[in-house]
């Protein structure tokens, strides 16, 4: 167990450092200077920059060094948590991306909570009937889930509840009234796709021969489907919600435009948009390491859930 | 500023079936009565003001906030472009445009207490050359800059080492307003974000929260203001919330059910939708050179200037306004916007006449070629424009001018770049026009673009028209500064040296809750005059 440990964790810091090195390449070492891009976006308009200015701001962040030079300065600076600071604004990236968190996982946090128990209240729902129209409606829902656009979602959700019926504020609003309609933004795909694969496992179980022996010696339809098919059901179902987790960060970008929130997704935009290269490899390196960290943890929690898994194999 | 998620068709369907729920009451500007002082306004922004110091900002969205924070030597009257006194009571300059010297009025301070004077106007300019490029409007207009002396506590003289006539304009934008010194001392990036932002101006900077908001509260004892406000004293409102609200579909809807007082950055394509609901619209074209297609004259087919002169007559400025943009917008009758001081009327040089320009084309040889395409000795008749999506009609804009083109034989093709490859095309030089505008109250921006000292849009050598932008770079009389522009424009237009387009407008949609709100100038907004009837 602890070699198997050891192994995953010297693979999460080679991710890490791939997505640095990647970053760095895209970034720092494509054609385009970075500068340019830099002061060019701060109007919007036509460039005018006086070319001993550009030189000044280009030294003043390294860019006038040998690329190898600056890719190990950075990497050294990057592994004792210095990011460098923003061009816009001149903040330290690493404080611009802390932040940006806290907002990002109260949304990521509520709208995972509403995710797991839609999609598993709506797995168990469609599996409970043994057929007929309910079981076809309450099935079919998961798809429709999957494939209606996050975007057109949040757009429908405010013009409905807070521009025509004022219920809920479109932006701002302190506590949960301000964090519902964005987190059931977040939630909708996230639960349909944890229900449609949870309907599909339970359904599997059901038809497996234990179940069916379990029946026969009078095991409630309930109980075999909460106690023996749910416990089989819920290794790929756990190995989903660490995939599911990065995409809700992913969907902040949407929602938290949406709703003018604060967070991981909007700074994202700002600094592509603004092209801050410093702030937008530090939120590649921190959704590098939210991705690390969940799936290490989803692959220490499977030989939990399926003891299979823990056996003399992979320990 | 002004990028975004785009909304599909199906969020343009919702927006209209929105509007139809709240079609109540009309804009109070007419029924609100006399001015209220107190109360929080509230406007929705399409970015985040990423530096509020003004000093720095480069963005629209930033100036904005920035121009309440701080007062200007002089301010530009938006009706005439004449400069009057603000923070500088006289002025007077040297008769070669490199020394100007400013008498301040006593009293003003800034809100730290300390007294906006000489010393303190050196502290700035110097402070701003200090920022370098951290500074991209403000460091442009102290191009040159030698210096400034005080010549006593409420004098001082601003020294340059070439003419620089723009200057007076300059000092009355908010890129040079003033700063306490203790703020012009303190770190740069600290000031991006508030904290230790101060100024004199009728606002002082009150909060700032990345993505949220930014919060500005009335300066109480202000009495410094500009002659050009409708009133003395200090701001009616207690507070301004500028709320950013990135979606422009939000932001209209937040407008309508007056969960904003008003909101910038109006799109062409929700205007319909909020004027019908009883949303006011404040409109001011951004002065300046217009969205223009800058032609590469040093290579072909664009060195010719036939095809040059072809492609103005082929472009129905008109059409782009009806179809794509707004009656908020207007075609292009210079390579100056309306605002601009010392705009000249060309409109009869820019009417559309598709039969001149193949007349045109056809005199130069150029045959009616394979697809309806024109060539000459083997070549096809064909131009990209490399542009970026900066404002948000960019390509549905040049798609409708690649349609006219089309007609006269002309194949236009649309590139579009990233701002850093665009900047990498340019300095190769391998694109045949590129595409933008520039906002400034001041005809300087004609050498900014196109002197071979400055920008160079065309990739000009030996330019006609280094001469006449040098000498109104050199020349502080009106009348010959506005005859030396006019010449200068009216040869853009003939020479076919820029494809004037249309005029970029700020359109600001008004609930019935705000009153009061206007323009400066240079289309950024003022709200000393503004109040609020929630």
């Amino acid at each position: 167990m602890l070699r198997y440990l050891l192994r995953r964790l010297l693979s999460a810091v080679f991710v890490l450092w791939a997505a640095f090195t990647v970053s760095f390449l895209a970034l720092y070492a494509l054609p385009g200077d970075p500068v340019a891009i830099m002061l060019d976006s701060g109007t919007g308009e036509q460039g005018t920059v006086d070319p001993a200015r550009a030189a000044a701001l280009r030294h003043e962040y390294g860019l006038d060094r040998p690329l190898p030079e600056q890719y190990l300065d950075r990497l050294v600076h990057a592994v004792r948590g210095d990011l460098g600071t923003s061009v816009r604004s001149g903040t330290p990236v690493t404080r611009t991306v802390l932040d940006a968190v806290p907002p990002s996982l109260t949304l990521a946090a509520a709208a995972l909570l509403l995710a797991v128990l839609g999609g598993v209240l709506l797995a168990l729902a469609a599996t409970w009937p043994r057929g007929g129209w309910l079981r076809r409606v309450l099935t079919a829902l998961p798809p429709l889930g999957v494939s209606v656009p996050t975007f057109w979602v949040g757009l429908v959700l405010v013009q409905v509840f807070s521009f025509r019926l004022g219920w809920l504020p479109a932006f701002g609003g302190t506590g949960p009234s301000g964090l519902l309609l964005p987190a059931v933004t977040l939630a909708l795909p996230a639960g349909a796709v944890l229900a449609q694969v949870l309907a599909r496992g339970l359904r599997g179980a059901l038809a497996e021969p234990y179940a069916v022996t379990a029946r026969a010696r009078g095991v409630g339809r309930g109980r075999l489907l909460l106690r023996h098919a749910a416990r089989n059901a819920a290794v790929p179902t756990v190995t989903l919600a660490g995939v599911l987790t990065g995409n809700l960060v992913a969907g902040t970008v949407v929602v938290e435009t949406v709703f003018a929130r604060d967070g991981l997704g909007r700074l994202t935009v700002t600094a592509v948009s603004t092209q801050d290269i410093p702030v937008v490899q530090g939120v590649v390196l921190f959704a590098a390491a939210v991705f690390v960290a969940v799936n290490l943890t989803v692959d220490l929690l499977a030989p939990v859930l399926d003891p299979r898994l823990a056996g003399p194999a992979t320990a | 500023m002004r990028r975004r998620l785009r909304i599909g068709a199906a969020g343009g369907v919702l927006l209209a079936f929105a509007a139809a729920g709240c079609s109540n009451g009309t804009n109070g500007a007419a029924s609100a009565g006399p001015p209220r002082p107190g109360g929080t306004l509230t406007l929705g922004i399409a970015i985040n003001p990423e530096c509020v110091d003004p000093q720095q900002a480069g963005a629209n969205g930033e100036v904005n906030v920035a121009r309440q924070l701080v007062d200007s030597l002089t301010d530009q009257d938006p009706r005439t472009g004449a400069l009057r006194p603000w923070l500088a009571t006289s002025w007077r300059s040297s008769a070669d445009a490199t020394r100007f010297t400013f008498h301040l009025r006593k009293g003003a301070t800034f809100s730290d207490g300390t007294p906006v004077d000489a010393a303190a106007l050196r502290a700035n300019l110097d402070g701003i050359v200090r920022l370098g490029a951290r500074s991209p409007i403000a460091g442009s207009y102290l191009a040159g800059y030698a210096g400034t002396t005080v010549d006593d506590p409420y004098t001082a003289t601003v020294r340059f080492r070439t003419p620089s006539a723009q200057f007076l304009q300059a000092t009355s934008t908010p890129s040079l307003g003033l700063l306490s010194p203790r703020s012009v001392a303190a770190d740069p990036g600290g000031r991006c974000h508030g904290t230790r932002l101060v100024g004199s101006g009728p606002f002082v900077f009150s909060g700032y929260q990345q993505n949220q908001q930014v919060v500005l509260r009335k300066r109480s004892g202000y009495d410094w203001g500009s002659p050009l406000w409708r009133h003395h004293g200090a701001a009616y409102l207690d507070r301004i919330v500028f709320r950013v609200l990135p979606e422009p579909g939000v932001r209209t809807g937040a407008v309508q059910s007056h969960q904003v007082d008003a909101i910038t950055d109006v799109q062409p394509s929700d205007e319909a939708t909020l004027t019908k609901s009883g949303v006011t619209e404040l409109i001011r074209a951004n002065p300046g050179f217009v969205f223009s297609l800058y032609p590469n004259v040093s290579r072909a087919p664009l060195k010719d200037p036939v095809v040059r002169q072809a492609i103005q007559l082929g472009v129905n400025r008109r059409e782009v306004v009806d179809t794509v943009l707004t009656r908020s917008y207007r075609p292009a009758s210079s390579v100056l916007a309306r605002s601009t001081p010392t705009y000249t009327d060309l409109s009869a040089k820019l009417a559309y006449d598709p039969a001149a320009a193949r007349a045109a084309l056809a005199r130069d040889g150029w045959r009616a070629g394979a697809g309806g395409i024109r060539t000459k000795a083997g070549h096809a008749l064909r131009v990209d424009v490399v542009f970026t999506a900066t404002f948000n009609q960019s390509q549905q804009v040049l798609e409708l001018v690649q349609q006219q083109l089309r007609a006269i034989g002309v194949d236009l093709r649309l590139r579009p770049t990233t701002p850093g490859e665009l900047t990498s095309v340019q300095q190769a030089g391998t694109y045949d026009f590129s595409w933008g505008n520039l906002t400034r109250a001041d005809p300087d921006i004609l050498r900014t673009l196109f002197s071979t000292r400055f920008h160079n849009a065309d990739r000009l050598t030996d330019s006609p028209l280094e001469k006449d932008l040098t000498a109104q770079a050199a020349t502080l009389d009106p009348e010959r500064r506005a005859a030396l522009s006019a010449r200068v424009q009216t040869a853009l237009v003939a020479g076919g040296y820029a494809i004037p387009v249309f005029e970029l407008t700020q359109v600001v949609g008004l609930g019935p809750t705000a009153h009061g709100i206007g323009f400066e100038a240079s289309s950024r907004l003022q709200l000393h005059d503004a109040w609020t009837s929630r």
